[in-house]
């Protein structure tokens, strides 16, 4: 019996892995996804039979399972695509609270004095996922704009922050060496949903998508963990799989920001927030607003123009008018491509998602290095709903919270029209010099109202 | 026991790299979905949950395994579903490819 168990784990060990490969290549990705969840599936059903259920077990699972899968499968279908990021913290959030209850749950069973081999990964695994657990639900927070999505500081944070771990590990250290009533396990727990909201609190804009990544790598080394306090080996290799794989992605994506980790977790945004409030608040300089009529002119008459998406394209829902006004502008002779920073939307790769559901055809999708020598020769980029991203802040000052990000050389073209609801910075909550530029033109309005109205007038043009 | 323990750690640390050498070449429009197919792998605690879930007998442990059943199980469901709406969108765009240009 536990033979099949070996065998069932070992081919859902190789499944995770291979589904893995094949989420990281855009061919085989839905492939991936699929394959890992038969490992899944293979997993979970080679345990059951093997366990000996008590009434209420049973009706326990049951009734978790039929909710879960509810809640999972109702927020998955109806979640809006603009809001996967906060979706997928969600979900992270409550695995990690899963893996925590789990060591509970076992720990519960040692008695008052269990071996530190024992003990060991279950306080692990209660510190570590209580802490993805927090982090993640004010992540979704923050996200679904429950409370500001701004970075929350005050003086001291650090020093509070590393007050709070160092109680962790003093408590952690208690419980291992003197332990003791098992109850002790609910203060820790306490402290680390604590630090688990009090981590995330200062990091807000931009870097959420990293800090839910890291977070996802946490939940995972919590599983981990919880497989060894269960002596699980399906729990092991999958939980370290997903830590590993998801601490190397967690650096990859602050790289794609042009960013260290350690900067992004404690707060290079916080800091200089302050200074670039005075400046916006005594901003005189003057822009240039245009109409419709005047940029549809403007846009028939160019022989190439780079659409720059960003998140406000997104929250208008602004996806197929813009691919309207794009096929408009070809049907004129006029070679129109996009511009996909790295970074462009809530996440990477959030914006290559949302066009491709606006049937944007991918050829004209360009990445960053691809297009970023092109601005030079075009005749107008056309920025829709993005700021941070086009910020010549990031070359040029040093001082700047974004500085040393990639940019999309937008500052380069032509003319330089913008799509913005108003002169508000950006996600990053910092001044855009680029706005009152004399080639550019500002546009206000919501993303699609706009759209809307140069599409009808370049179509009248 | 001792032995079990050391094979576990063996399991653990081929793991790791395993999980880094997997993924190491990913496309940035790929780390979106990447990351969300992870979080759905990582639902295995679900299998941990069901363990301590099926002897539950005191009010205390069957509290616990209701909670991590129910949390596990929409880890892994909200995972596999939402990731593979997000990659749905990637295969519409190769299905649009051969019409698009012109």
């Amino acid at each position: 019996m536990t033979l099949v168990i070996a065998i069932a784990y070992l081919v859902a060990a190789v499944l995770f892995i291979l589904g893995l490969k094949q989420l990281s290549s855009p061919k085989g990705a839905r492939n991936g996804n699929f394959t890992a969840a038969v490992g899944m599936v293979i997993a979970i059903g080679a345990t059951i039979p093997l366990l000996h259920f008590t009434t209420a077990g049973l009706i326990v699972i049951g009734i978790g399972v039929v909710i879960g899968g509810a809640v999972g499968t109702f927020g998955a279908r109806m979640v809006k695509m603009t809001a996967i990021p906060q979706m997928v913290a969600l979900f992270n959030g409550v695995g990690g609270g899963a893996a925590a209850l789990v060591a509970v749950s076992e720990l519960l069973t040692f008695g008052n004095h269990p071996p530190f081999a024992e003990a060991f990964p279950s306080v692990f695994s209660i510190v570590i996922g209580s802490i993805s657990f927090a982090g993640s639900m004010v992540a979704f927070a923050k996200l679904q704009e429950l409370m500001t999505g701004t970075p929350i500081t005050y003086p001291g944070q650090q020093v509070v922050n590393g007050l709070i771990a160092a109680a962790i590990i003093g408590f952690v250290i208690a419980v291992l060496a003197v332990a003791s009533v098992p109850f002790s396990f609910v203060g820790l727990m306490v402290l680390a949903l604590v630090l688990g909201v009090a981590f995330v609190l200062p990091i807000g804009g931009a870097d959420m998508p990293v800090v839910i990544s890291l977070l996802n790598a946490f939940t995972g080394l919590a599983v981990a963990a919880s497989g060894f306090t269960l002596n699980n080996f399906a729990l092991i290799v999958a939980g370290t799989l997903v830590g590993a794989s998801g601490s190397l992605l967690t650096k990859l994506m602050s790289d794609a920001m042009g960013r260290s980790l350690g900067n992004v977790l404690f707060g290079a945004f916080g800091q200089v927030k302050a200074g670039a409030a005075a400046v916006a608040g005594k901003e005189t300089r003057s822009v240039r607003a245009g109409n419709a009529e005047d940029l549809a002119t403007l846009l028939a008459y160019s022989r190439r123009v780079i659409i720059v998406p960003g998140y406000g394209l997104a929250v208008a829902q602004a996806q197929h008018a813009v691919r309207e006004l794009a096929e408009l502008l070809e049907k004129r002779g006029v070679e129109v491509n996009y511009a996909i920073h790295p970074v462009a939307g809530r996440m990477p790769g959030h914006m290559n998602v949302l066009l491709a559901e606006a049937n944007v055809p991918y050829e004209q999708l360009k990445e960053m290095d691809e297009i970023n020598g092109e601005f030079k020769d075009a005749d107008v980029a056309l920025v829709v709903g993005a700021n941070d991203v086009v910020n010549p802040a990031a070359r040029s000052s040093p001082g700047s919270p974004i500085y040393g990000m990639p940019i999309l050389n937008a500052d380069q073209a032509k003319n330089i029209v913008f799509m913005k609801r108003s002169m508000r910075p950006g996600f990053a909550g910092i001044d855009n010099d680029l706005l009152y530029d004399p080639k550019t033109i500002m546009f206000f309005g919501d993303a699609k109202d706009s759209l809307t109205k140069l599409v009808n007038a370049v179509k009248a043009a | 026991m001792s032995s079990g323990l050391l094979n576990e750690f063996t399991f653990f640390v081929l793991a790791i790299f395993v999980g880094i050498e997997v993924i190491s070449k990913v496309p940035t429009i790929l780390h979106t979905p990447l990351m969300s197919g992870t979080n759905a792998i990582h639902g295995i605690i679900l299998v941990g949950a069901i363990v301590i879930a099926a002897g539950a007998s005191s009010p205390l442990t069957i509290a616990l395994g209701l909670v991590a059943v129910t949390l596990a199980t929409t880890n892994v469901v909200g995972g596999f579903v939402v990731t593979d709406r997000m990659l749905e969108m990637f295969k519409g765009r190769q299905a649009a490819k051969p019409p698009a240009p012109k």
